[in-house]
């Protein structure tokens, strides 16, 4: 505040010691013009404040912890640079973990993404009670995560769960949906679906209603059928939301945790399964910091991890703009 | 980015806090708060009010958590980070390595502890469990789980086997004879399985052994230690003749496998008696019965300890309040109200504890039957730092992983590859 007092007249438009100062500019002036200049910056202080409070600096510094020997409760946590990237890259369990990820977030993305926007075509059909039925599709994402973690490991349970009672009562073979790997996989995206694709299609409806009827009803005097308005003038209108719901499942979907922390048999296991068939990365980065307590460790899994979302989120974004993008402008 | 988010959150608070300052004993009729940290039940509500009407000027808190994993996590951070502990802190005997590789965090109780509560207070490996390498005392025993056998009498009976408590002892005697015995059942039940897992018997089979999975020198053995080995090829067959449920302990498959009647025989610490009950439910009462016997002589499977962390205050209030809560007398009143299995001598010799029984395993008096477990129980095995994660993240899995049709062989590649992991 002082240093803005002592140089504000030397500033002042005119300059101050060339002309004898016509008016010095009164205090509600100074006032009002501080207000122009540096409000907006304290209006958006908060979220800057707190972003750099929960979101940059955990992020830098666990870039910090990731270049330290920093084990829980060792006292002299030692530099040693990027030797924990350098074993990242040779550990197997690592590389395992990864190929689980992109496994169970192609099994759970592509199918979702798709029977969302299939399901929000339906929704926005004239139904009767429509909010109804659009709370219905909403419900799952309403329930608690954990309580459908458990539930679903019930369901594929190998012995005594429902799914595999079914399967034999059809006639088909048993499933060992923990000890297959990609028996396990797809039990996992399972969940994630059943869970994450009403609220999806809910925000594709949200971008459906907004296209405006008028382009709709110009196709159909052309003689477009509803197959052919769905892919020529729908879908390519739904680019922006489609890319928001690409990244946000990206980005979800290479962080799953609860669902294959849950999967387990064992209570409590991160493992993700005997042979780590289900581990996912962030499963295995909070077994390496919080039952191994090697935290150096576990952040460079944390930056490697970040790097790859940029990556894979970066690159749905330039396909979902070209998949959408022909005949839409 | 949440979970990197905790994880640099942690680490801060892990420089930023220093150790704690070494503390005076409060002044006579000073007004002390103490602070009790528990997981699952100890049976200690009732005795909480005892004491603090004992000694008027202080005041316990009891904080409790439900499970013990989240417990002993929290622990260990708080550890690290230097503050937040309970003035008295009990440790699960499994988590027992993690925390004495930290022995210089926590108050040696045989210093600073009240002159009664001695070594002889206590079944001597449950007090020697308790040292650090240095003989310093980390925790004050509270309860034990001794090692007896649980089987079904009508499966045995179906399949031809004694049922008698005094006349299965036999079949229990040894680990060859327990599989062996197991292999026949197999054969004669068609095809219905002996135990409920691979990894309980493994674990127990372990923890017999003179040198467990790390030497006293902190390196790891399971590359020479022929007992390791043995034990792992003996489990390994058992599986290999059908005689384990493969059912993961503690899962829900588990739990349903104690009402299907899915397996025979289970390895039974005191304390599994609660959980039989639990999950077999009173649909099956009266078929599961439990025998003052064990294959190879005794073991211990869980019990714990009360701690006094060196960042408590008060820690010669706090040792006198943990040497009070695990005094014989107490831990009789525990045993009463929660049933945990008590760990002193004296306590031992109770007739309430020896006068116990329960119906549901047709009148058998369990508390003589697992006081008497508890006394074939040798000596402690070192468990060296790693030693509990070996056993949950390696040497469990790996069996699991066999019980889905691994074969043995790559099993064992998949533990000694772990086990050096876990101990790089």
């Amino acid at each position: 505040m002082t240093v803005v007092e002592k140089t504000a007249p030397e500033t002042a438009p005119g300059g101050a010691h060339r002309t004898p100062a016509p008016a010095r500019p009164s205090f509600r002036h100074r006032l009002s013009r501080w207000d122009v200049k540096y409000s907006p910056y304290l209006y958006v202080a908060p979220f800057f404040l707190l972003f750099g409070l929960v979101g940059l600096f955990p992020l830098l510094y666990t870039a910090y912890v990731s270049l330290y020997d920093w084990k829980i409760g060792a006292d002299d946590p030692g530099f040693i640079g990027f030797d924990n990237y350098v074993e990242l890259l040779h550990d197997a369990q690592f590389w395992k973990s990864l190929a689980n990820t992109l496994s169970i977030f192609v099994l759970s993305s592509g199918p979702q993404i798709v029977i969302a926007v299939l399901l929000a075509a339906l929704l926005n059909m004239k139904l009767r009670g429509p909010t109804g039925w659009r709370v219905g599709v909403l419900l799952p994402y309403a329930a608690s995560l954990v309580a459908i973690g458990i539930i679903f490991a019930n369901l594929f349970g190998p012995k005594y769960g429902l799914v595999n009672g079914l399967f034999e009562l059809l006639g088909l073979d048993r499933v060992d949906w923990q000890a297959d790997r990609l028996s396990s996989h797809v039990a996992i995206a399972l969940m994630v679906n059943w869970r994450w694709t009403g609220y999806n299609a809910l925000i594709v409806l949200a971008a459906m209603q907004a296209i405006p009827k008028e382009l709709n009803e110009a196709a159909l005097v052309d003689g477009a059928g509803a197959v052919r308005r769905f892919f020529s003038v729908t879908l390519p209108l739904l680019r922006p939301t489609l890319v928001f719901v690409v990244i946000t499942s990206t980005i979800g979907g290479l962080q799953i945790f609860t669902e294959p922390k849950l999967f387990d048999a064992m209570p409590g296991s991160n493992n993700g399964g005997s042979t780590n068939q289900f581990q996912t990365v962030t499963l295995y980065m909070f077994q390496s910091a919080f039952e191994n307590f090697n935290l150096g460790y576990a952040s460079a899994i944390a930056w490697v991890l970040f790097l790859l979302i940029l990556v894979i989120a970066l690159a749905n974004f330039l396909i979902t703009r070209r998949l959408t993008g022909n005949g839409g402008k | 980015m949440i979970l990197a988010a905790t994880v640099a959150a942690t680490a801060a608070l892990a420089t930023a806090c220093g150790g704690g300052d070494p503390s005076t004993p409060a002044a006579p009729g000073e007004k002390v708060e103490l602070t009790l940290a528990t997981f699952t039940e100890f049976g200690y509500e009732a005795l909480i009010p005892e004491y603090e009407a004992a000694h008027p000027n202080i005041k316990i808190t009891q904080r409790k958590t439900g499970q013990g994993g989240p417990y002993h996590q929290d622990l260990i951070t708080k550890l690290a980070a230097g503050s937040g502990l309970a003035d008295v802190a009990a440790v699960e005997e499994g988590h027992l390595s993690d925390i004495l590789d930290k022995s210089s965090k926590f108050n040696d109780l045989s210093k600073i502890g009240p002159a009664d509560a001695g070594p002889d207070r206590w079944l001597s490996w449950k007090y020697d469990a308790g040292k650090d390498k240095n003989g310093k005392v980390i925790g004050y025993g509270t309860d034990i789980g001794p090692l007896a056998m649980c089987y079904r009498k009508d499966m045995f009976a179906a399949a031809g086997l004694p049922t008698d408590p005094g006349a299965v002892k036999p079949l229990f005697a040894t680990w060859d004879s327990y599989f062996d015995t197991g292999a026949q059942f197999v054969g004669k039940s068609g095809g219905k399985a002996w135990f409920d897992s691979a990894a309980q018997n493994f674990n127990a089979m372990v923890n017999q052994l003179d040198v467990g999975y790390l030497g006293t020198d902190d390196k790891l053995t399971i590359e020479s230690n022929q007992g390791i080995r043995s034990a792992w090829d003996k489990v390994t067959a058992a599986v290999a003749k059908g005689e384990s449920a493969k059912l993961t302990a503690f899962s829900n498959e588990w739990n349903s496998g104690f009402k299907q009647g899915a397996f025979a025989t289970k390895v039974c610490p005191a304390w599994m008696l609660g959980v039989i009950k639990e999950q077999a439910g009173p649909e099956n009462a009266g078929k599961w019965a439990v025998t003052a016997a064990f294959p190879g002589g005794g073991g211990n499977w869980g019990g714990s300890y009360l701690t006094v962390p060196t960042q408590s205050k008060h820690p010669k209030e706090a040792a006198e309040l943990a040497a009070w809560l695990t005094a014989p007398e107490q831990q009789i009143k525990a045993f009463q109200a929660k049933g945990n299995f008590p760990s002193q001598t004296k306590a031992l010799t109770d007739p309430t504890l020896l006068t116990k029984t329960d119906n549901y395993f047709g009148d058998t008096k369990i508390g003589e039957l697992f006081a008497e477990q508890a006394k074939k129980v040798t000596k402690p095995q070192y468990k060296g730092p790693g030693d509990g994660q070996i056993q949950e993240n390696v040497t469990s899995p790996a069996l699991q992983a066999v019980e889905q049709g691994k074969s043995a062989a790559d099993g064992w590649t998949q533990v000694v590859d772990g086990a050096k992991k876990i101990t790089r």
